[in-house]
């Protein structure tokens, strides 16, 4: 099987550009009528549904932004009723509140589709046994991949993320074919392969579908020869609709965009104007069949390009380059997404003003780890070793309490954080990404 | 009787004691007791010095974090059970002590003692009455 859907996935571009102007003309009325903040966003630039004819009239329309969702949380930028909301998914987000998705039943329709796509793309078919072990529960991503391993027939394992003794026997025992996580977890599966004495040839093994972090091509490369599969990137956000956006083909030259559903732009970040095919940018993504939450020109701050030739494997589907780095300073650490600003609010509660910190970030064993340099002051010093011990403690607790991941925290002494002009550098990520 | 103790916040880093000790040399400023409180990540070095306030000031100008803490300075017999009568008396009033240690002094037959606890008059009234020696700042700062 060489695709799930090829009258889409090879569509001459002509009938596609079609096929997504007709799209995005009912997704904008749908915006426009059931989502006041959009509607009131559109009337301040004077734009009307009748002035979108097609997608050349893109552009005419305003971005939404993360804020956007986070100003209108819970439930604010829905497009359908709750009575239509089947299923309702969040991501972690900065001071305590989350991006929340809503979707309908045809929602879940189309995301299992599309993640059909992803995973036939990676050479599964209805024998596969894929082993989810992206985390179920608010996080898109096992469920997302679940139910279209579900749609594809495959037989699903849906083991979800930790324990990975009971992974790495269910994975021979069970015959897993197709496995689904993180690449980091990838990696500590294969670490944990060996400590259990399992040989590459009691697994079935052929490809993993690896996605919500960043890696690079040297992490694929081990991966590869470490389990002996095909290391497949797939790309998604849960704003956009979780896993699902866009995934490689065994050529491994960048992530096809499943652009029938999710039409992209890239623009220059700074200016907000449309670069042309090619250029490297931020990628703006326009969900043009979703109905519980459509958005139209959604910023990711994800850099990519894209590239509308038609790739070696006959997909017609525009391909985005591998995601190399952020807009804005965001950190994704086990697929958590972590603002330096979340930790600066937290170190506020110490005193009146935030202390200087540094957050050191590496891959230790293939898992991320975070540490949080805290440079003492006066005010947080105690001439008791317990005291500090405590502050340390706290400082852990509430931190991880905010981020939803677990740190270390270190006190450090005044001025021994690096500074740039006057300014401490925040983040240092040795991970090699 | 109140003396006036330096604790300075040390990440454990080789050469930064050495540090602290020859700012303060340089300063002119003699330290007469100290102590090291350390764990795996930092440390708390705590001094009695000639001139608490001049000290305090170099080194947060050199960039230290500091803080001045008031502890009680005893004199204990150099013999078995010495510093044992001491610290009975304290638990005797029901007094706490939070950390203490101890160092040379020029008399031969004593040792002088640091001890930080939560109510310092009473600390001294009561090892006073109990016939303990408790010194003052300016013999503590003098030695
Ligand atoms: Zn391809």
């Amino acid at each position: 099987m060489l695709y799930w859907n090829q009258s889409r996935e090879c569509m001459p571009r002509e009938e596609m550009q079609k096929l997504q102007s007709e799209r995005l003309i009912k997704t904008v009325k749908r915006m426009y009528h059931n989502v006041p903040f959009y509607r009131a966003r559109m009337q301040e630039k004077g734009i009307e549904p009748g002035d979108i004819k097609g997608i050349e009239d893109l552009s005419k329309l305003p971005f939404t932004y993360k804020q956007d969702l986070r100003d209108n949380y819970p439930f604010g930028t829905f497009a359908a009723p709750m009575s239509e909301i089947v299923r309702v998914h969040a991501s972690s987000g900065t001071t305590g509140k989350k991006t929340v998705v809503g979707y309908t039943r045809s929602d879940i329709e189309r995301w299992s589709e599309v993640m059909a796509r992803t995973l036939v793309s990676a050479g599964a078919t209805k024998e596969s046994v894929i082993q989810v072990a992206y985390g179920y529960g608010l996080f898109t991503g096992g469920l997302g991949v679940h139910y279209g391993a579900e749609r594809l027939g495959a037989s699903v394992i849906p083991i979800s993320g930790g324990n990975t003794r009971l992974q790495v026997e269910i994975m021979k025992d069970f015959g897993t074919t197709i496995l689904a996580c993180t690449p980091s977890y990838a990696l500590y599966m294969a670490e944990e392969l060996e400590e259990a004495g399992i040989k590459l040839s009691e697994l079935k093994l052929k490809a993993g579908v690896f996605g919500a972090e960043p890696w690079s091509e040297a992490m694929r490369n081990e991966i590869e020869r470490r389990l002996g599969i095909m290391a497949i990137d797939i790309y998604g956000l849960s704003e956009v609709i979780g896993p699902g956006v866009a995934s490689e083909c065994p050529c491994k030259c960048g992530l096809h965009i499943q652009e029938d559903h999710f039409l992209p732009e890239i623009i220059d970040p700074e200016t907000e104007e449309v670069l042309p095919p090619g250029s490297k940018g931020e990628l703006v993504f326009t969900t043009i069949t979703k109905e519980g939450m459509p958005l139209i020109r959604y910023r990711t701050r994800d850099l990519s390009s894209l590239d509308y030739s038609t790739c070696e494997c006959g997909r017609t589907l525009v391909r985005m380059s591998k995601v190399t780095g952020r807009t804005d300073d965001m950190l994704i650490i086990r697929g958590v997404n972590v603002f330096p600003s979340q930790i600066e609010s937290v170190l506020l509660e110490m005193g009146e003003t935030a202390p200087h910190y540094q957050i050191i970030v590496d891959r230790v064993s293939n898992l991320d780890i975070m540490e949080v340099w805290v440079e003492m002051t006066p005010a947080m010093f105690s001439d008791e070793v317990k005291r500090i011990e405590d502050l340390e403690r706290t400082l852990r607790k509430r931190i991880e309490d905010t981020l939803g991941i677990n740190v270390q925290v270190r006190l450090v002494e005044p001025k021994s954080i690096e500074r740039s002009q006057g300014k401490a550098k925040r983040v240092i990520d040795k991970r090699k990404i | 009787m109140v003396v006036k103790q330096i604790s300075i916040f040390l990440e454990n880093k080789s050469g930064r004691l050495a540090e602290v000790t020859s700012i303060l040399g340089d300063n002119g400023i003699d330290i007469s007791a100290l102590s090291l409180a350390d764990t795996t990540n930092f440390g708390i070095l705590r001094l009695i010095v000639n001139d608490p306030d001049k000290a305090e000031t170099v080194l947060r100008e050199n960039g230290f974090t500091t803080s001045v803490t008031s502890v009680t300075a005893i004199g204990v017999k150099d013999e078995p059970g010495g510093l044992a009568a001491a610290l009975r008396v304290l638990k005797d009033a029901g007094i706490e002590i939070e950390y203490m240690y101890a160092f040379v002094s020029k008399k031969d037959d004593e040792a002088l003692v640091i001890l930080k606890t939560g109510n310092l008059e009473k600390t001294a009234e009561v090892l006073s009455s109990g016939g303990i020696s408790v010194l003052s700042a300016e013999e503590v700062y003098d030695l």
